[in-house]
């Protein structure tokens, strides 16, 4: 294995400036969503908490234990070995194909905020020691919703995964199919769906980690078809939406529907995991799956 | 003036047909309504297609299946959970070829629409079409589906039971299926709950038929926060047959008759037969693994974005 990371050292190390500049990302400084300051206010509950603390305790409240919703960048860091990650598919160029006015403008003003191509990372790592293929999806790139750039990336890490013969861990957080790309985007469930079957009939395992919020397309396609399904606490999980949901039978959702305990209880997800033992767990069940392979 | 308007006027100068006496005048006023509609049928917009797609008197899956089967035999139930009545599916043979066809049903009236839950399936008639579909492979039986929904139905029910899950479930079988596959829109083709029987070897779609991401209403309410831009919305979106086949979504148009399918049924059966049959001579001579391993092919080409190779710089 260590060869294998080498010559993927020596290829990073050889790549021109174009990718010079998107490793950047890679080492990122942490950064939060809710709050910005030393101390702030839980959106939960309500108690004003130590920033630093809950960045040092992997994104989540000490105090009511909310996860908060994290950047791709952020996820990498505490879920894989360091300098491990080697990302892969580079250079996608999201267009307009139903020329929608403002959608260019938004993508590139999200580019620049994010500063990320798209809104799903991909490429080669090792969780305690065990290689995998691990992708990753950014809630906070256009709600991460999944337009023919993400879905080709998502394809292309099944297919990654396959040449490289690894199992493969994606993390969901999307919002559902990306409306300004109309039937493109719906096809790219039909894309990434059977990406999912031909990585499984080579036997490899699949294990899909669904995050706040996964909704929409993306749970109707890859993020359902996982071998082992994995949910954080008190994820949204659903196919529509709660707001449409309530708006068609006209009557308030009940507490806690389409949660990741709910989805459990109901037997669409193998098991609620707390982000803290998330990494152990991944790196348990990659393990067991290794000798089988 | 929309379609619908034009089409009530062509209805309110036929009904003055039979008022008129002589058989002359008769004519020349048949040749008056003739022409109106040559020329005020033409050239539809996207919200005209939109309208006609969903008519009142549009025919339903079941008068196709109808009209196409020799003999039909419906079969029910997804052995879960329970049969979900906006789906049906069965045995039937057209002109001698053995298939299965599956079908979204929307209803005639609106007690028959609530039966048939608007054509929106449950994740049960998504389980059904697989256990048909299954089955249709075991006997090595050519599928047909036909796609009339305005989505699948997000219900607090239907979420419970894994909605998401069963389309999902869906694309992914439908992609490994040995046998050959046709999908054929004939109404509304409304986001996943449409795409969940659409993953097919060919596609084919009635001319005056839509398919889409979501509704331009929702379209126009998630982008622009008004749904009253509805036809707007439909203009952007590219939902009409034309459009679908240039962006290679689709294979064939099938002509509908001037004005739309409901102007003259028995055209519209025709011309899907005929689009069907040849379809299913065409898929004929591939074998199993090919019919899968195309399917594939096809649906891994679409997206739209560019990729900018770094290796070549």
């Amino acid at each position: 294995m260590n060869n294998l990371v080498k010559t993927f050292e020596n290829r990073r190390n050889l790549k021109s400036k174009y990718k010079k500049a998107r490793t950047i990302s890679n080492t990122l400084s942490s950064k939060i969503d809710v709050p910005k300051g030393l101390y702030e206010q839980c959106p939960t509950c309500k108690e004003t908490v130590n920033m630093k603390n809950t960045v040092d305790n992997k994104f989540i409240c000490k105090n009511c234990g909310e996860h908060f919703r994290i950047r791709s960048i952020d996820r990498l860091k505490i879920t894989v070995d360091s300098d491990t990650f080697v990302e892969k598919g580079h250079g996608y160029i999201t267009l307009n194909p139903l020329f929608q006015d403002g959608y260019e403008e938004k993508i590139a003003d999200y580019k620049e905020k994010t500063l990320l191509d798209e809104a799903y990372i991909y490429g080669y790592a090792e969780i305690n020691s065990v290689p995998t293929v691990i992708g990753i999806m950014d809630s906070y790139f256009l709600m991460g919703s999944m337009g023919s750039v993400v879905g080709e990336k998502v394809t292309k890490s099944f297919e990654y995964a396959m040449y490289k013969k690894l199992p493969i861990v994606i993390f969901t957080a999307s919002g559902g199919a990306r409306m300004q790309e109309g039937i493109f985007s719906l096809m790219q469930m039909a894309k990434t769906s059977q990406a999912v079957l031909k990585h499984s009939n080579m036997g490899l395992l699949y294990i899909s980690v669904l995050t706040h919020p996964t909704t929409g397309g993306v749970t109707a396609s890859f993020a359902m078809l996982g071998d082992i399904i994995l949910a954080e606490p008190n994820a949204l999980i659903g196919f529509a939406g709660p707001r449409v949901i309530e708006q068609t039978i006209n009557q308030k959702l009940p507490e806690g529907f389409q949660r990741a305990e709910f989805m459990e209880e109901k037997g669409f997800v193998d098991k609620v995991v707390n982000r803290l033992e998330l990494k152990e767990t991944l790196s348990n069940l990659l393990t067991l799956h290794r000798r089988n392979q | 003036m929309n379609i619908l308007a034009k089409e009530r006027k062509v209805r309110e100068l036929e009904s003055k047909i039979d008022a008129l006496g002589s058989e002359e005048v008769v004519n020349k006023m048949k040749l008056e309504i003739e022409n109106y509609k040559q020329e005020a049928m033409t050239n539809l917009t996207a919200w005209d297609r939109v309208l006609l797609a969903r008519h009142q008197l549009r025919p339903t899956a079941k008068e196709f299946i109808n009209y196409l089967c020799d003999d039909f035999i419906e079969l029910h139930g997804d052995r879960l959970f329970r049969d979900d009545k906006s789906i049906i599916g069965g045995i039937g043979s057209i002109n001698g070829n053995i298939v299965t066809i599956i079908a979204q049903q929307k209803g005639k009236s609106l007690d028959e629409n609530l039966e048939r839950n608007f054509a929106m399936p449950h994740p049960e008639g998504y389980r059904k079409s697989l256990r048909l579909m299954k089955q249709a492979e075991k006997f090595r039986r050519p599928i047909i589906t036909l796609i009339d929904t305005p989505g699948a139905y997000p219900g607090l029910e239907a979420e419970e039971r894994g909605q998401g899950e069963a389309i999902a479930r869906n694309l992914l079988e439908m992609s490994n299926l040995t046998v050959p596959t046709i999908a054929v829109i004939i109404g509304e083709g409304g986001s996943g709950g449409a795409l969940a029987l659409g993953v097919t070897n060919r596609v084919l779609m009635l001319e005056n038929a839509i398919y889409s991401i979501l509704s331009p209403e929702g379209y126009a309410t998630i982008l622009w926060k008004d749904s009253t831009l509805a036809s707007k919305a439909a203009e952007a979106m590219k939902l009409t047959s034309y459009d679908l086949e240039e962006y290679g979504i689709i294979d064939k148009i099938i002509k509908e008759p001037l004005g739309g399918a409901h102007f003259n049924k028995i055209k519209t059966f025709q011309n899907t037969k005929q689009g069907i049959l040849e379809e299913l001579y065409n898929l004929r001579k591939f074998t199993g693994e090919e019919l899968r391993d195309t399917r594939m092919e096809k649906y891994r080409k679409f997206g739209f974005f560019q990729r900018f190779n770094y290796d070549n710089l």
